[in-house]
């Protein structure tokens, strides 16, 4: 499907705006690929290289290991927790800055993008500030696994709000508005109505989430400890490096590798399938939810007074 | 519904979901500039202006410096060729632009580390040529420049598409040669996508620890920037060392938050 994008757009944009000064398409096309080859794939492909290096059985050994199989089980639990949660909270927190007003929403709404502005390293020293030996609640959860879930809602806490919240925006109410001249209750709107809209956008986010969960390093840390039994698939990964084992380290790092790339395939198709029919605009192009790509959203209705 | 009920309704969802902002974002936010300046100024203050402190924030600003307009040109070079020039090959390169977004940042040290390390397939060369990349500036760069490569590009393509086609084709109907149209047409129209994909780029660079930690062995005043300074002050039980630095990302954030905001205003205005 991905092949013919082009077909789709092809009544709109038969020949289109600007091209490529001189040689053009072709030199621009040589250094793209040059760079993401030299940039990206070739590390990747040494990666993967060193990690066969002494055959594909010691491969799996290193996979096995008792403390990688450990560090991989605890890396998976805990990101499933986390993307549960915060696709929770990621949906409420959507649905607030969408359809709610209070006082301070934009700021709400701004801040919400934190995580991903704030060095991570940072983040893993203030939660040990906050949730561990020295917290001003009392509350110390300092290496342990509730540090790594405390860590981790943080880091990906923007994900799903950002992917949902654009799809809130553009939802049609006359649908909701006549479910509930019907006589449906709200949560029965929300689960027949709003919920199945939200799902591409929620599924989306909930990967992205899943994905950066997976692979998270320095808000873990310092907070997490480190010890056997806190230690997630990126700390082991680095702690095999320091003690000089690359091709245990890049064993473990090419099943996050698979991973990451099985999440970003995912995302790929939940996109294709939430455009589904009106797709002639995005030509087959991934768009991601980063960070703070909606701002406040134009409502259709009259009543954003106090925003600007 | 009933009135009453919503409004029940309405309520426990400001509260959960505001509780939870505060919770999680504004009280560790809070908690950092209470414990940095906890003892006053000075402590803090003397941390950053440390001699490997000052070098931290210089070696910070290199990375910036480098990274970020080369990931921008290339981000707007590969936004053009990916909406405007259709072609086989355009799938894979908007997949592969998403790699660093999910791929964690200890994999991707690891992978630079592997291909420049002693035993890595550019070794032989690199060594010949007198060029050292572990543990050195250059390896740190490299790795800046991995985990920030996609900002620009996913900022840009949606831009490019929105703003269509029917100017720059009036300006090449016109006589303006592609270079013309670009630089007059494509590129004001596109800027404010361009600069939200930047300062995306500089936050993460900014920031990095992960991967810029594998490759750069953290060596104070050689090869250590402001996240590797915070760790590394962590670790020598100097606190205020490391909230000093620690305060100081924090700020760059919140100059980051704030730009993406302005940034997102003007591109709807």
């Amino acid at each position: 499907m991905a092949a013919h994008p082009a077909s789709a757009t092809a009544a709109t944009a038969p020949r289109a705006g600007i091209r490529l000064p001189g040689v053009g398409a072709g030199l621009g096309r040589g250094i793209v690929v040059l760079y993401l080859s030299v940039l990206v794939l070739l590390p990747l492909a040494a990666l993967t290289d060193q990690s066969l290096s002494e055959g594909f059985s010691h491969f799996w050994d290193q996979v096995t290991a008792p403390q990688a199989v450990r560090s991989l089980e605890l890396t998976l639990i805990a990101s499933l927790i986390v993307v549960a949660i915060n696709g929770v909270f990621g949906t409420i927190l959507a649905w607030l800055l969408v359809r709610d007003e209070f006082p301070g929403k934009s700021a709400v709404n701004a801040v919400i993008d934190l995580p991903f502005a704030l060095p991570t390293i940072v983040a893993s020293l203030i939660l040990i500030q906050l949730w561990g030996p020295d917290s001003p609640f009392g509350i110390d959860i300092f290496a342990t696994r509730t540090a790594v879930v405390v860590a981790l809602l943080f880091v990906t806490l923007p994900f799903v709000v950002r992917a949902v919240q654009p799809l809130l925006i553009e939802m049609d109410r006359e649908m909701e508005e006549a479910a509930a001249s019907l006589g449906a209750g709200g949560f029965t709107i929300f689960r027949r109505i709003i919920f199945p809209n939200l799902l591409p956008g929620l599924a989306a986010g909930v990967a992205l989430a899943f994905a950066r969960a997976l692979g998270e390093f320095g808000s873990l840390l310092l907070f997490a400890g480190g010890l056997p039994d806190t230690m997630v698939s990126s700390i082991y990964i680095r702690q095999q490096i320091e003690s000089g084992n690359d091709t245990g380290a890049a064993a473990v790092s090419v099943v996050l590798l698979l991973a990451s790339v099985l999440l970003l395939a995912a995302v790929s198709l939940i996109q294709r399938w939430g455009s589904g029919h009106e797709r002639s605009q995005g030509a087959g192009l991934t768009t991601m939810p980063i960070s703070g790509d909606q701002v406040l959203p134009h409502e259709h209705e009259e009543d954003d007074d106090e925003r600007r | 519904m009933s009135a009453g009920n919503s409004l029940t309704s309405r309520w426990s969802l400001r509260v959960l979901g505001l509780g939870y902002i505060l919770l999680l974002l504004l009280l560790p936010l809070a908690l950092i500039f209470y414990k940095t300046f906890e003892d006053g100024i000075a402590p803090p203050l003397d941390a950053i202006t440390s001699p490997d402190g000052l070098h931290a924030l210089k070696l910070t600003l290199i990375m910036v410096a480098i990274a970020v307009p080369l990931n921008t040109v290339f981000g707007v070079l590969c936004a053009l060729l990916l909406v405007r020039h259709k072609w086989k090959g355009n799938v894979v390169i908007d997949a592969v632009i998403n790699l660093p977004f999910a791929i964690s940042p200890v994999v991707i040290g690891l992978s630079l580390f592997l291909l420049y390390g002693t035993t890595g397939w550019l070794e032989p060369g690199l060594a010949e040529a007198g060029i050292k990349v572990l543990f050195s500036v250059p390896g740190m760069v490299l790795a800046s420049i991995f985990v920030s490569l996609p900002f620009v590009v996913r900022e840009t393509v949606p831009v490019l598409q929105e703003i269509g086609t029917e100017q720059e084709q009036a300006a090449s109907t016109l006589g303006a040669n592609a270079w013309q149209t670009f630089w007059r047409v494509t590129l004001p129209a596109i800027r404010w996508g361009v600069a939200y994909g930047v300062v995306l780029t500089t936050a993460r660079v900014l920031g990095e620890f992960g991967a810029v930690s594998v490759v750069s062995g953290s060596i104070s005043g050689q090869t250590q920037t402001l996240p590797l300074f915070v760790e590394k002050q962590y670790q020598n039980f100097n606190l205020p060392g490391a909230f000093g630095a620690s305060v100081l990302l924090a700020l760059l954030a919140l100059a980051t938050l704030f730009a993406m905001n302005l940034l997102k205003r003007k591109e709807d205005a």
